[in-house]
């Protein structure tokens, strides 16, 4: 029951947010729906990532508005605006086709194949010793996982300072 | 007489980031050293972590930020945290496989030196995600184009 | 059909992202769309791994548990939390970088002028 009120909340929050001409008033949406989902998490017992989506939220939020801190829009629609809306209402409506077709083989919401997940909750905690379960899974049993992430990470934090760099001024004359 | 600018911001926000800094930055670290045993882990920690500095550099300016840590030490830091990181994975190598852990005792259930390797391999995803989010939030934030001058 | 109304739900939000991303102009809503959508993926690979009545996957002293969530979904969204704010960072950056170059952030115009 809880769970629906807040799954209806952030979609209200979406449709704020993607509809407000206000730039920072539609991240500050954006921000709502990120706590919504942290609350949903708490609701669906993964308090590790309730803990994480948090911080992260408020992160994501810090580097929004100073990319939007002192820039301003004016916004003009300009022609071939047929074109946009019958291609957007075909995606969407491929999405839920292809939604439908997989909504029909998924079990009901409630009772988990967990055929996997059966070894590592009963074997988990004399294989490694860690009682933190998910901890057990990123660190251990899929260790190789974690390093491909630990990867990503770094090669984002070196794209960032590569476009932030200042050109050096040569043709300045 | 000076005439030193305001940097940061009011004098509110000045005190009330005095008090609490040092306590966001412990409770990161316990979020990292109990990630075995509670939720959390290494991920969570460093982003907090990150956060308490970033609190810093915005209610003080950058200048007081930066001394505390500098961009150069930040890289250095997520440098160490990846081969770290890697080096564990590496020296199961000797054991037979990747990732196996040869060197430390399982030890008991819901203790804090337990469980392998699980505990290093937390503080060194800790440095890597901390360090290199504050570098990515320096460079961003202390990024003056060409229309602020 | 009363089983499936959170996956229902759930589709939804992934729609409006996707309806954002398609049809605004400014690189900053699109920025916006695309954290929509990843929110809506993540709340999916939880949803498929929840038990009814269950648990949290944490051990507690003296009591075996027997109803725990599905723990895998979890470990796949711990990482990809932490990447989808990697991707945002460096999309926002990319976004500071063109709006200095050309002085706007509506895509149409960056079309059209070649710098």
């Amino acid at each position: 029951m809880e769970l629906q009120v807040l799954l209806l909340f952030m979609i209200f929050a979406a449709i704020a947010a993607v509809e407000i001409e206000d730039l920072l008033s539609s991240v500050i949406a954006v921000g709502a729906v990120g706590l919504g989902l942290s609350l949903v998490f708490l609701i669906l017992k993964a308090p590790d990532l309730a803990i994480t989506q948090l911080v992260v939220e408020i992160l994501c939020l810090i580097i929004l508005i100073r990319a939007t801190i002192n820039k301003d829009l004016p916004l003009i629609r300009d022609g071939r605006w047929i074109f946009n809306t019958f291609s957007t209402l075909l995606f969407v409506a491929l999405f839920l086709i292809f939604a439908y077709f997989a909504l029909k083989e998924l079990p009901i919401f409630g009772q988990p194949i967990m055929r996997v997940a059966k070894e590592y909750i009963e074997k988990g905690l004399e294989k490694t010793g860690a009682t933190n379960i998910v901890a057990a899974i990123i660190l251990d049993f899929r260790g190789y996982d974690t390093l491909g992430e630990a990867t990503i990470l770094f090669t984002a934090v070196m794209a960032v300072l590569a476009v932030i760099r200042k050109v050096g001024r040569i043709n300045e004359k | 007489m000076k005439n030193k600018k305001e940097v940061g911001m009011t004098v509110i926000v000045k005190t009330i980031t005095r008090l609490t800094v040092g306590l966001i930055l412990l409770y990161g670290i316990y979020i990292v050293l109990h990630g075995h045993l509670s939720p959390g882990g290494g991920f969570a920690g460093g982003v907090i972590i990150a956060l308490s500095f970033i609190h810093l550099m915005l209610a003080f300016g950058r200048e007081v930020a930066l001394k505390k840590l500098s961009q150069a030490s930040a890289s250095i830091l997520e440098s160490l945290g990846a081969i770290m990181f890697l080096g564990i994975a590496i020296l199961g190598f000797i054991g037979g496989y990747f990732f196996l852990n040869f060197f430390l005792h399982k030890g008991k259930p819901f203790a804090l030196f337990s469980a392998g390797i699980i505990p290093l391999c937390n503080i060194a995803i800790c440095l890597k995600v901390g360090a290199g989010l504050f570098a990515i939030f320096a460079a961003l934030v202390l990024f003056k184009g060409s229309d602020e001058k | 059909m009363n089983g499936y109304s959170e996956y229902m739900l759930c589709f939804m939000l992934f729609c409006i992202g996707l309806y954002c991303v398609l049809r605004k102009r400014n690189i900053i809503k699109i920025i916006i769309g695309l954290g929509i959508i990843e929110y809506a993926v993540n709340l999916f690979f939880v949803l498929v791994g929840y038990r009814s009545h269950g648990r949290a996957p944490i051990l507690a002293k003296d009591q075996t548990i027997l109803n725990m969530v599905d723990p895998l979904p979890q470990a796949l969204v711990l990482t990809s939390i932490v990447i989808g704010l990697a991707v945002t960072a460096l999309i926002v950056a990319i976004a500071i970088r063109i709006y200095e170059k050309y002085g706007t952030f509506d895509i149409t115009k960056i079309r059209r002028l070649r710098g």
